[in-house]
């Protein structure tokens, strides 16, 4: 289990990584925690001309709060940095309660956001997560043939990312540089839980909420995504529908979980079938729900 | 005999933890010799195929390669491997041994079967290289269901064959029809129970040095038994035995499988006499979960005749095991659970056949536990379910069946996997029942429960009892020398994978010569420092091994009395031998030590008295004429989520007996080790093939060890009842704390649902909350159970 | 292939040299330092073996490239007894936390715990008074498939106890724990 040879770029700068992806011919590589990468090329499946080890890049490694409460995470910030920084608490909660579920410390001290997102694997945690909390991803490249010089940059709502399973809309000359995460409003509450084999593991099923109560009880808008529960990261756009404009009442949240069990698409696998994986979707999709509706209450002021 | 027992008995501190924690043990990966060469094996993707061509040529040509050998380049090399455990004489036995090839040549007959080796400078260009090399094989049709293996229609794992039935046994005891007949109720059911990979982890790895001035090989390699390894690698390099060292240094785990003689372990000291370089070979975990060895499933129709007040009138077992592609081991596997199903009571009449069925899938040996696992599942799950027929108390149906001490020795009427009658030493097995009762809170428990139940909680009990045959022979030997130092040496044929047999062995000889333990320099698994003997398995280290040190340190132990007599010119039954001096009993300051009595029984001039030997030195072997049974009883309380399906555990109690304890600290750490590794194949390990056969989850992302936050602290309590079959009074323990976990588990876990779903039977292992999920929407609606359901 | 320079402070030493880009950080640390207490046992990052500290935090050393430690802090297991010169060390040369392991018997083969020292070193700096449930979810990124775990949760206490100069942390070597 050693991996296959490569090329090796170790840029310190995002122009000179966004510069190297560019001449890569589509088989260049981002290189970022490399906890799901590395142990891909360990096993030989699938290995790039090129990585472009994206770890001296201090540019891309920071969290900063915004002006409207919310937060910019740099895409090679490591996932431990989501437990230990306070911002992180106070303006997206939801990500301080679901860091300590991804994989073990070993792990989350190497993983980064970024490349969390990017990887797209619908059993991950941090895309669920990120998705509840409508965050966007900044993306950039170089210019391209005909283009005019500069970096070009778009932004996409994270849910436009993922076309597929570990699939996404990010082209092979283009990096995801950050992610925006809104702030916490008041009268917003959020809740995360997963059930997993073991501590550490992917969740059998995992559930995330976001709910915005208006000062009246009702929901202003709410979110729900799930883990594991089908091809991508998803939101379930069914469940959220249910509650939005209602008081979010048991018999609501119940409703939404039902939406939510039957509009998601898990496969079975050895950890459990598609029944059990519905089942599972439903109930913690209830729980999150009714968690988030606590705490949302907490802070209409 | 000795003075005292002052060691035997105590939780001495491990000698060997300091090189161990400071990363300076050398572990066989850790050898490092100059020029050496990396393998990579290239092997079969597919379960069951023919070999249509193996073309090496691109690897050959990519730089940095020494060498590519096919089977074809191995010349006589190229034969099937021994039989390492032939049959028992069981009468009407049939058995047909089939062993793989070092390399497979015309057939693959299950997935990672090797094909091809690549020698380069180093591992990373091996690997490159296997890449390179063209395999083309044609798929056949794949044995996976072990209930169907041995259909008429299933395809053949080997062509030579009738069928794929590898072994047939039958093995009776009084007559099973009558006892049936006069049963009250006669309780039938369908086992399936399944293991997993032994996942020690370490994989396996060899290191050979073929020293062409010396005419010698030296070998480091992962095994449990260095000494037949030795023997069986003369044999096949055509060298004789002293020309062959081989040295098991310390071994990050066994666990059963690293006792069998593998292809890698000829082909990689023969690639080092061919291009005279040291050649490594380290197993990767991708590799380990088809190459090394491993225990799967059994299929059990079994039936329990009991009286209407709980007694067993006789059981009768028919049962299926799958032995993989190949029967290297004989048929360990199956007596063992064929044996051990009997456990701890009187079973007046018991027939019991089995039938070893061939698959395409990785060749089956003993892994902890080694088969006894099975068979204690399917009678404790026949005496949970008779006492629920009857209205009996569980632990009641178990008390009044269990031997008294006055029925002991006592013969099973059938043949142990030693060849061996089955019959137990020794035991009292009422009072460790009784303490798993008390530890366990059992008495107590439905106030436990009602109280857990207001918290909205549903927790659970389970107890159960188990014997293990242990120690079995045929023997093994110790040599121990004083140095004209004082320093004590002691050596013995046995591999250690972790079992404190430094500390262990030393204490048994610290006692004997009188000395502290950690004076005492213990080397295992080095066949220059002593070789005969067979190894590490069947927990029989402390039993075997253990009495032989004992044998050899009062031979020591003579010589010193002999040797003090004279220099101090006292009877011998005066002395004493105490903090490394033979002193005169009740004048202590007159005395000598043991390194100037080892100079003075070596002397370099003058006369020798005729028939002395020269030295502090003994070598003696112990052969037990049998095994010696211990016995345990394990009892578990979990918390099961209805909602979920997931079960949490919350405690585990074991009580346990296995004789005389050398080292307490170092059983109860064999009792934890064992347990989580029962928990493992309880509800966490499960190897899945697809219906190609092809294994989805080979890899520790997907095949589930337990971790600290899934196995409880486990409170233990050690009765000892000494064997008669060895002077210390020894029993086994290395397998005894992963024997009857999931048949706790099962219990525990119906008992936990009873309420929710009293219907609910758990008649197979492993219990993944998936199909814990499945089961329970199966007996709440049976409209869901599958078609064939049994 | 392209070897890379690197420099990187490894156990308290300054090392500079080049290697392969792909040469894993386990495969550096064992080959070309021969730093063999780092163990290798699933390179796929989940069985926790080959844990190392880098700058300080605990990393699974199959998980990485030698060549990304340049300007970097590695510690290994040797580090821990910097002035151990092979062979067997005395218990009172030992570290706490190895001390503790070995008074707590919460080891057998010895395969997994240098691994599970460098992530307890690190954890213990953290959370010095930890509880159980702590001290099990700081374990649950090793596996270990001698000991149970009984013994070496027992052991992480103990170590914290003793790094904190707990004078009631006293071995009892004949009662265990």
């Amino acid at each position: 289990m050693k991996p296959a040879p490569f090329e090796y770029a170790a840029p310190t700068t995002l122009d000179e990584a966004l510069s190297v992806l560019s001449r890569g011919d589509g088989d260049a590589r981002p290189l970022a925690g490399g906890q799901s990468l590395v142990p891909m090329l360990n096993f030989r499946l699938g290995g790039p001309a090129t990585l472009v080890d994206l770890n001296a890049i201090e540019e891309l490694a920071f969290i900063e709060p915004t002006a409207d409460g919310g937060l910019r995470i740099g895409a090679m910030t490591r996932q431990v940095a989501l437990e230990r920084d306070p911002s992180v608490r106070r303006a997206a909660p939801l990500l301080a309660e679901a860091a300590p579920s991804i994989a073990h410390a070993q792990i989350r001290t190497r993983g980064t956001v970024g490349g969390s997102l990017a990887h797209a694997d619908p059993a991950a945690e941090l895309p669920a997560v990120l998705l509840a909390l409508g965050a966007r991803v900044r993306i950039a490249r170089r210019p391209r043939d005909g283009e005019s010089d500069g970096r070009v940059e778009r932004s996409l709502p994270l849910e436009d990312l993922y076309l597929g399973p570990f699939f996404t809309a990010l082209e092979p000359d283009e990096l995801l540089v950050e992610i925006a995460v809104p702030g916490l409003r008041p009268g917003e509450g959020t809740a995360f839980e997963e059930l997993a084999r073991r501590s550490g593991d992917y969740a059998i099923v995992g559930a995330a909420a976001r709910v915005w109560l208006r000062a009246d009880g009702a929901c202003e808008e709410a979110a729900v995504s799930l883990i594991n529960a089908g091809p991508t990261p998803c939101l379930l756009e069914d469940a959220a529908a249910t509650l939005r404009g209602v008081s979010p009442t048991p018999e609501r949240i119940e409703e939404a979980a039902v939406a939510a069990a039957e509009a998601c698409e898990p496969a079975a696998d050895m950890h459990g079938s598609e029944a059990y994986r519905r089942h599972l979707a439903r109930l913690l999709t209830t729980r999150v729900l009714l968690r988030a509706v606590g705490r949302a209450r907490e802070r209409v002021a | 005999m000795s003075d005292e027992r002052r060691w035997i008995g105590r939780s001495a501190p491990r000698t060997e933890d300091g090189r161990l924690l400071t990363g300076n043990a050398l572990f066989v990966d850790d050898v490092d010799l100059s020029g050496t060469l990396h393998v990579s094996f290239v092997r079969s993707d597919l379960p069951s195929a023919y070999v249509r061509g193996i073309d090496p040529s691109a690897a050959h040509a990519h730089p940095g390669v020494a060498a590519v050998y096919l089977a074809e380049d191995l010349g006589d090399l190229c034969r099937p491997g021994p039989v390492l455990v032939p049959p028992p004489p069981i009468a009407g036995a049939e058995f047909h041994a089939r062993t793989p090839l070092p390399l497979a040549r015309d057939v693959v007959r299950y997935q990672g079967e090797p094909l091809a080796i690549v020698v380069a400078r180093d591992r990373y260009v091996a690997e490159d290289a296997a890449a390179l090399i063209d395999v083309d094989l044609e798929p056949r049709d794949a044995v996976v269901d072990l209930a169907t293996a041995l259909d008429e229609d299933a395809p053949r794992v080997h062509d030579d064959l009738e069928s794929n039935q590898a072994a047939y046994v039958r093995q009776t005891k009084g007559d099973y029809e009558r006892a049936r007949a006069e049963a009250d109720a006669v309780i039938a059911r369908r086992f399936r129970y399944d293991r997993g990979v032994a996942a020690a982890i370490e994989n396996r790895g060899i290191v050979a040095a073929w020293d062409p001035r010396a005419d010698r090989l030296r070998v480091w390699d992962t095994t449990q038994a260095p000494i037949p390894i030795r023997a069986a690698l003369a044999g096949a390099l055509g060298l004789s035995e002293a020309q062959v060292r081989v040295i098991a240094p310390f071994i990050g785990g066994g666990f059963g499988p690293k006792i069998m003689f593998y292809g890698e372990e000829i082909l990689i000291p023969w690639i080092a006499m061919q291009l005279g370089r040291p050649i490594k070979w380290i197993e990767d975990r991708y590799e380990n979960f088809f190459a090394t060895t491993q225990e799967r499933e059994q299929i059990h129709d079994a039936e329990l005749a009991v009286a209407g007040d709980g007694r067993i009138l006789g059981v009768r077992d028919r049962f299926l095991h799958d032995t993989g592609a190949y029967d290297p081991y004989g048929l360990t596997v199956p007596i063992n659970s064929q044996c051990t199903l009997l456990g701890p009571y009187r079973v007046p009449a018991y027939e019991s056949e089995f039938r070893v069925a061939f698959t395409n899938k990785p060749i089956v040996t003993p892994v902890r536990g080694a088969g006894r696992q099975h068979g204690v599942f399917v009678m404790e799950r026949l005496l949970d379910m008779a006492a629920r027929e009857l209205g009996l108390d569980r632990v009641d149906i178990r008390t009044i069946n269990l031997l008294d001490p006055d029925e002991f020795p006592h013969d099973h009427e059938i043949l142990y996997q030693d060849s061996a009658p089955l019959t137990y030493d020794s035991g009292d097995y009422r009072p460790v029942l009784d303490e798993a009762v008390r530890l366990s809170g059992y008495a107590e428990f439905e106030r436990d429960r009602a109280r857990a139940a207001a918290d909205g909680k549903r927790i659970g009990l389970g107890i159960v009892s188990y014997v293990e045959g242990t120690g079995i022979g045929p023997y093994e030997g110790a040599r121990i020398t004083v140095e004209p130092t004082g320093a004590v040496r002691a050596s013995t044929g046995v591999g250690t994978q972790g079992q404190g047999h430094f500390t262990a062995f030393a204490q048994v000889v610290a006692d004997a010569i009188g000395v502290d333990p950690s004076e005492v320099r213990v080397v295992t698994g080095d066949t220059s420092e002593f070789h005969w003997g067979t190894g590490t398995f069947a927990s029989r280290g402390a039993v075997v091994a253990g009495n032989a040190f004992h044998a050899a340190a009062e031979a020591v132990r003579e010589k010193i009395l002999t040797h003090a007599s004279a220099a101090l010119e006292v009877a011998r039954d005066d002395l004493e031998l105490v903090d490394g001096r033979a002193r005169v009993r009740g004048a202590p300051d007159v005395s000598v030590g043991l390194g100037e009595l080892a100079a003075r029984a070596n002397p370099l001039r003058g006369a020798v008295v005729p028939g002395t030997e020269p030295g502090l030195e003994a070598t003696s072997y112990f052969g037990p004429e049998r095994g010696s049974t211990a016995n345990g009883v394990h009892a578990v309380v979990v918390e099961v989520d209805p909602d979920t399906a997931m079960v949490t555990i919350l405690r585990y109690v074991v009580v346990h007996d296995c004789g005389t304890v050398i080292n307490p600290m170092i059983v109860e750490g064999q009792i934890h080790g064992g347990v989580a590794l029962g928990i493992g194949n309880a509800f966490f390990e499960e190897l899945v093939f697809d219906e190609l056969g092809g294994m989805s989850n080979a890899s520790f992302m997907d095949y589930l060890l337990p971790t600290a936050t899934d196995v409880p602290p486990i409170e233990t309590a050690h009765r000892e009842t000494p064997s008669p079959l060895n002077p210390l009074g020894t029993k086994g323990v290395g397998e005894a704390g992963a024997i009857p976990v999931a048949a706790a588990f099962a219990q525990a876990v119906e008992d936990a649902l009873r309420d929710v779903a009293p219907e609910l039977e758990i008649l197979e292992m492993p219990l993944s909350p998936g199909r814990l999920f499945e089961l329970l929407r199966e007996t709440r609606d049976p409209a869901r159970a599958p078609g064939d359901a049994t | 292939m392209n070897e890379v320079p690197v420099t990187a402070r490894i156990n308290g030493e300054e090392w500079s040299g080049r290697v392969e880009p792909r040469l894993l950080l386990s495969d550096f640390l064992r080959g070309t330092l021969g730093l063999t207490g780092t163990h290798v046992g699933c390179e796929h990052g989940v069985c926790g073996a080959c844990t190392v500290r880098f700058d300080g935090d605990p990393v699974r050393a199959c998980l990485m490239f030698a060549v990304q430690i340049d300007g970097h802090v590695v510690e290994t297991v040797e580090g821990l007894t910097p002035d151990i010169e092979g062979g067997v060390a005395a218990a009172s040369d030992l570290h706490p936390i190895q001390r503790a392991f070995h008074e707590a018997h919460a080891l057998q083969c010895g395969f997994c715990t240098p691994g599970i020292l460098m992530t307890i070193a690190a954890f213990l700096e953290t959370t010095p008074d930890p509880s159980e449930a702590e001290i099990r979810s700081a374990l649950a990124g090793h596996l270990c498939r001698c000991t149970g775990y009984h013994n070496i949760v027992i052991a992480v206490r103990r170590a914290a106890d003793l790094s904190r100069g707990d004078p009631t942390a006293v071995a009892d070597e004949d009662t265990g724990p």
